[in-house]
Order: C-alpha cells, then sequence, then structure tokens
C-alpha cells in the first residue's frame, strides 16, 4: 500500500450530503475483476452526460460542464472536500479505489460512512473528519478563492490552510501506523499466528458444529 | 459488573487479541464469497503466494451479475461472464465449504441462501464483501459487510483487524397494524434517524413487536441497518431462531444440536445491560411507507403528501431535497397516492423470501396489473424458494396477474444485468436503496413493501395495501 505521511493538493468541493458509493462508481463498472482503472468513471453519472458502460473510449464522452471536477479551476485537484455522510451504502471497495485512481489523496468531511471509511485507509486515501462548522468554513474558502490549497499532515494529524492556520484531526493510532508506513496488515496480523490457531482449536473443541 | 448486550457477548467470544488502541483482532466463523468483490481479493492472495486460512468457513455463490431469464443461453455479456467464470475458477483452486454456482438448484443471492442453508447459525461472525451482511444478525450472529481488502484479510487470516461499535438498542413494543411489516419498520426507523443515524453502532433491534416477527421478517429488518448507517444489525435468539436452525443442512445435529442450542438460549442481552443508545418506536404507529426521495431517510406514510423543500430550514438539506424531487420528476405536496408507477420490483436480499413472495401473491391472487404498468418482475431469492413458491402455487398467481416469475439473483437492486430501469422510469421496488441510478441510470425508485409493490402494480400507482387486503 502507497504511505502517506503530507500532501500538499488543490480542493475541489463535492457539495451534496449523503454522497453513496453508487454515485461514487456506478453499478456497470464493478464488472471488472481488476483493482485498477476506476478513475475515468469516478462519479461516471454526473461527470458525463451520456449512459457510460465499460469499454467505452471515455476522452470521446461528453462531459457535464456543471460537474465541479469538471470544471477547469478544479483540474489537478487531489482533495475532495464533501459534506456529512460520504461514502455511504454499498461496500464496494471500488469507490476508494476510484477515488485514488483519478488521483486524489484525501478525503475531508464531516462524516463518512463506516465501511467506505475502512476502504480508504487499505488504499491510501486519507479520511479526515473535521466538523461541520469547519467543513462548512472550507466550502467557503474554496468557492472564494480559485486554486485553493490545503496541507495535510498526518503525522502531526494537521490540515493547513494557506495562510498558516492549523486544524487538527483525530485518527486511531493503529491505523496512523499503517498508513504513515504503508504496512500491509495481511502481513501484520500473520505475525499472529500462533495466537489465532490457539483461539481457533479452543473454539473447534467448544463450538464443533462451526467448523 | 453490568450485565452484557447480545453484542458484547458476540464481540467478546471472537476477540483473539486486542492492539494498546483498542482495535481487535477478531476471528471470522463464515465468509460468504460472491463474484463482485472476491477476484480482486483471490489474486491479492495469489500475488503474495499465500493460501486460505480455512476453506471450510467460505460459502460462495454468483449472485450479482447472473441474468434471470433464458437460463439456457447462459451469461451473454462477456464481462459478467468472465467474473462469474473467475469465481468457478477462484473456488476450483482454493475450495469452498459449499459453492452455489450459475444454475445451481441451491443457487441465490447470497443473503438468501446462506441462512436457508443453515451456514449461518447463531453466535457466529459472518463476513461478505457486500453491505447486506448485516442480514444475517436476525440469527443472533453478529454480520457486517467488508470491503476487498478485507475480504483478503478474512481469506488469508480468517481475522479482520477491527474497533468494537458502539450498541444502540431499538426496542419496538406493541402491534403492527394489518398490512404492516418489518419492511415499514425498517424504513420508519430510517426516517426518524437518518441514513446515517447508526454510523459507528451496531444496532440489536428488541420488543414485543420484533420477537412476534418471523426470521425472514427479522432478516428484512437486519438488512436494512446498514441503511441505518450501522454495519451490524441483529436479534436475539428465541425459540423462533432455534425452530428456524433445525434440520437445515449445515445445521448442527444429534449431541451437536443439544450442545448448541443450550449456548443459543444465552445468545440476548441482559436485563440489566447498558447501551450507548436506545430508541423506542411505537409499532401501533408504524404505517405502510413509501420512499419520496434517493436516500432512504426521505420516507413518508402512503396516505401523507411529498414534502415541501421551502419549509425545511437548513439550507443543505433543502437543497438536498430539492435536488432529490427534481430528480425523481416529483412536485412538493402533491399526495403520494398520486405517483404513478412504470415498474415494479419484487425481489433483493431484502424481501425475495418465501414470505415475501406469499405477502405479494396474497395482494395479486385474482388481480390484474394495470396497464400503464409496463413490467413487473418477481425475483425469488434462491432456487430453494422459487420451487417452494412453485410449490404453492404462487408463480400461477403471479403470471395470472400479468407478472413475470423469473430465476434467482440481485437482479434490478442494482441492475448489474440486464434487468433494469430506463432514464425517467419509476419502479415501486421492495430492495434497499432508493440512490440516483441505483436500478438504472435515470431511474427513478420508491422502496416498498412487497405488499405495497403488489399493490402499485395493480393499481398502478401507490394505494394503502391496508385497503386492498
Amino acid at each position: 500500500m502507497q504511505a502517506f505521511t503530507q500532501h500538499q493538493g488543490l480542493v475541489a468541493p463535492l457539495d451534496r450530503p449523503n454522497v453513496d458509493t453508487d454515485a461514487i462508481i456506478p453499478k456497470q463498472f464493478l464488472k471488472s475483476i481488476k483493482r485498477s482503472g476506476f478513475g475515468p468513471n469516478l462519479f461516471d453519472e454526473w461527470r458525463y452526460l451520456d449512459r457510460g458502460e465499460p469499454g467505452m473510449d471515455q476522452a470521446r464522452r461528453p462531459r457535464n460542464p456543471n460537474f465541479v471536477l469538471n470544471q477547469e479551476r478544479y483540474l489537478g485537484a487531489s482533495i475532495l472536500l464533501a459534506r456529512e455522510n460520504f461514502g455511504c451504502g454499498s461496500s464496494r471497495e471500488h469507490a476508494p479505489w476510484a477515488l485514488a485512481d483519478f488521483g486524489f489523496r484525501a478525503v475531508i468531511a464531516s462524516s463518512f460512512a463506516d465501511i467506505f471509511f475502512n476502504n480508504c485507509y487499505k488504499n491510501g486515501l486519507l479520511p479526515i473528519v473535521l466538523d461541520s462548522a469547519t467543513v462548512e468554513r472550507l466550502f467557503r474558502a474554496t468557492e472564494a478563492s480559485p486554486g485553493f490549497r490545503l496541507k495535510v499532515d498526518l503525522p502531526a494529524q494537521r490540515v493547513v490552510l494557506p495562510d498558516g492556520e492549523t486544524l487538527r484531526f483525530e485518527i486511531d493510532p493503529f491505523r496512523k501506523h499503517c498508513l504513515t508506513n504503508g504496512l500491509d496488515d495481511i502481513g501484520l496480523t500473520l505475525q499472529h499466528a500462533e495466537v489465532i490457531r490457539e483461539f481457533e482449536a479452543r473454539r473447534r473443541a467448544e463450538q464443533p458444529w462451526l467448523f | 459488573m453490568p450485565g452484557q448486550t447480545l453484542y458484547d457477548k458476540l464481540w467478546n467470544s471472537h476477540v483473539v487479541r486486542t492492539e494498546a488502541d483498542g482495535t481487535a483482532l477478531l476471528y471470522i466463523d463464515r465468509h460468504y464469497v460472491h463474484e463482485v468483490t472476491s477476484p480482486q481479493a483471490f489474486e491479492g492472495l495469489r500475488l503474495a503466494g499465500r493460501q486460505p486460512w480455512r476453506v471450510g468457513s467460505m460459502v460462495a455463490t454468483a449472485d450479482h451479475n447472473t441474468p434471470t431469464k433464458d437460463w439456457q443461453d447462459g451469461i451473454t455479456d462477456p464481462i459478467s461472464r468472465t467474473q462469474v467464470e473467475t469465481l468457478d475458477d477462484n473456488i476450483r483452486a482454493f475450495g469452498a465449504k459449499a459453492y452455489f454456482p450459475f444454475r445451481d438448484r441451491g443457487q441465490g443471492i447470497v443473503h438468501v441462501i446462506g441462512p436457508e442453508q443453515g451456514a449461518t447459525l447463531p453466535g457466529m461472525t459472518v463476513v461478505c464483501g457486500d453491505s447486506h451482511t448485516s442480514t444475517h444478525g436476525a440469527l443472533a450472529a453478529l454480520a457486517f459487510g467488508i470491503g476487498t481488502s478485507e475480504v483478503e484479510h478474512v481469506l488469508a487470516t480468517q481475522c479482520l483487524l477491527i474497533k468494537k461499535a458502539k450498541s444502540f438498542l431499538v426496542r419496538v413494543e406493541g402491534v403492527l397494524a394489518r398490512g404492516c411489516t418489518a419492511k415499514d419498520i425498517a424504513l420508519k426507523l430510517i426516517g426518524e434517524i437518518g441514513t446515517a443515524g447508526g454510523t459507528g453502532c451496531a444496532i440489536e433491534f428488541a420488543g414485543s413487536a420484533i420477537r412476534a416477527l418471523s426470521v425472514e421478517a427479522r432478516m428484512t429488518l437486519c438488512n436494512m441497518a446498514i441503511e441505518a448507517g450501522a454495519r451490524a444489525g441483529m436479534v436475539a435468539a428465541d425459540d423462533r431462531t432455534i425452530k428456524y436452525v433445525q434440520g437445515r443442512p449445515f445445521a448442527p445435529r444429534g449431541a451437536d444440536w443439544e450442545r448448541a442450542v443450550a449456548y443459543w438460549r444465552t445468545l440476548n442481552s441482559d436485563a440489566d445491560a447498558v447501551f450507548d443508545r436506545v430508541l423506542e418506536l411505537d409499532a401501533a404507529r408504524i404505517k405502510p411507507a413509501v420512499t419520496w426521495g434517493t436516500s432512504p431517510e426521505m420516507v413518508a406514510s402512503v396516505s401523507c403528501k411529498v414534502p415541501d423543500p421551502r419549509k425545511e430550514a437548513d439550507p443543505v438539506r433543502r437543497e438536498a431535497m430539492e435536488r432529490a424531487l427534481a430528480y425523481m420528476g416529483l412536485t412538493p405536496n402533491m399526495p403520494i397516492t398520486d405517483i404513478k408507477v412504470d415498474k415494479v420490483f419484487i425481489g433483493s436480499c431484502t424481501n425475495s423470501r418465501l414470505e415475501d413472495l406469499r405477502e405479494a401473491a396474497a395482494v395479486a391472487r385474482g388481480r390484474r396489473k394495470a396497464d400503464n404498468v409496463r413490467q413487473v418482475l418477481v425475483v425469488p431469492g434462491s432456487g430453494l424458494v422459487k420451487t417452494q413458491a412453485e410449490a404453492e402455487g404462487l408463480d400461477k398467481v403471479f403470471l395470472a396477474a400479468g407478472f413475470e416469475w423469473r430465476e434467482p439473483g440481485c437482479s434490478m437492486c442494482l441492475a448489474m444485468n440486464d434487468d433494469r430501469l430506463e432514464p425517467g422510469e419509476r419502479c415501486a421496488s421492495t430492495s434497499n436503496r432508493n440512490f440516483e441510478g441505483r436500478q438504472g441510470a435515470g431511474g427513478r425508485t420508491h422502496l416498498v413493501s412487497p405488499a405495497m409493490a403488489a399493490a402499485a402494480a395493480i393499481a398502478g400507482r401507490f394505494v394503502d395495501v391496508r385497503e386492498v387486503v
């Protein structure tokens, strides 16, 4: 997994609550058996005016000029600013795959849905929770100043504004450790293989019907 | 020491070890696998040169991509076919406790076949790369959806790294009115607390109204816990639970059965257990529900009107309501019963079990679909549900009403196969999500119970099922 320490980037505002993973990456693109290549279809139904299907030449598709990621001032954005309950609905990890493949490294919102939140950490994509008043302020700042960039410092758990103001965010220590070091958590878990085996043997003896 | 909640009991019995910050290594008993969220996990396993920890924990099926008609033609969409064949290959290579491939008699929606086969048992931890895994909590199991990286983690280690959620008791007391169902309880709850209301929580459904529900109805309720933001929903084990499990193919037998039942009897919250949060609902006040927007929390009783965004004080919510009504093609203040439907879908892991089909058939019996309704799809949750429904003659009832009787699968709940809405089409659906484009790009979904869906098919618009049956 790609490690995350510090990142500075352009902010794109997606101003709607309850953005679901069906919207982030629609179902027809879930037929792929790969982990990569989902970026061109991120927010497909909002980004394009035609109906997207796998295998289409994305460059030739008509884009929705009103959608935020199609606007010139947000081209190259790597930090997504979103509203509450971002990533709700389906557990599809294709959602963070699509966001990361598109070029996002962090998503800032006042809250995230649980499964999406988890999935982000497995893919080097940092979900940052800030209180809703702060998120509201960031929306206004992003819209008011073209080229609005933020710096994210994971070891220090801070988001730094252009004027130097810092916003602290919380993260589980274990997740932070894995993400800053780009650790493969399967490898970490397998260091405890013996403990798992003992647990399993005990369980098998007590509740053999489970095996 | 205060008493334990059901969630505490299920959690504590599966913790292998705990990190300093409280992250637990949780042992997983049952791992359901389907074709959409597993290929990258198996590939990851191969690339790392790892083997599955315990293939006996795995039960697999193909459901999301599979067609629901013309099975003799196979899967004609080449990309879908590749995904299903990849699952075939992976199960052939690695093995599983059971595999129900495309066209197998036991094939069906993963959350329908698991309990049906007795592969989900009380006291288990159950995971699947699918958010509706919460369904299995109806059997007093700790069941939740995971992403593909976590699927790989479970394959490789039989465990998950996870932090304990908060406990949330939803107590429903009283008696449900005739025509009102578990689906209406679920939609009522989501309407009250919102789609993020249960975020970070494991919900236990309890109270006299829940005890009175069949196990299948409890599955409908737990299925929708994720739509309230909770990863897991659960119901304590009782006589109904035990009776449901008894005799199923993978259920314990003989002496094991007796030991298992004795343990399952302990799977409930202690009287003095303390929950982080409690919400009470009065069953008598629950009415048949219809969603009007593009999130399950945008819901009203069938006797209500479409709400008016101008009355919403919060600007973010108001804008979301306006956007939803524009997408849905609805006018504020119009009666819900004036909304006409183009299609009806009866199926999905929420509502495709035998009792759901019986409820729909009770409304459809001796009637015909309205002329303005182009298509009514009835998609049983599994091959076994289909066989049982046909033995009861339900297929004949549906066909006589002008409905289509299909092969099992996820179908138009998420429209990965050919069953889908065209842009602008409006659907009464027994599924779980009314998101934009969920049932097909531009499609408009209204979530309802099976009886309400059948009633909408007959009337051509939403009607209060209590006036029909």
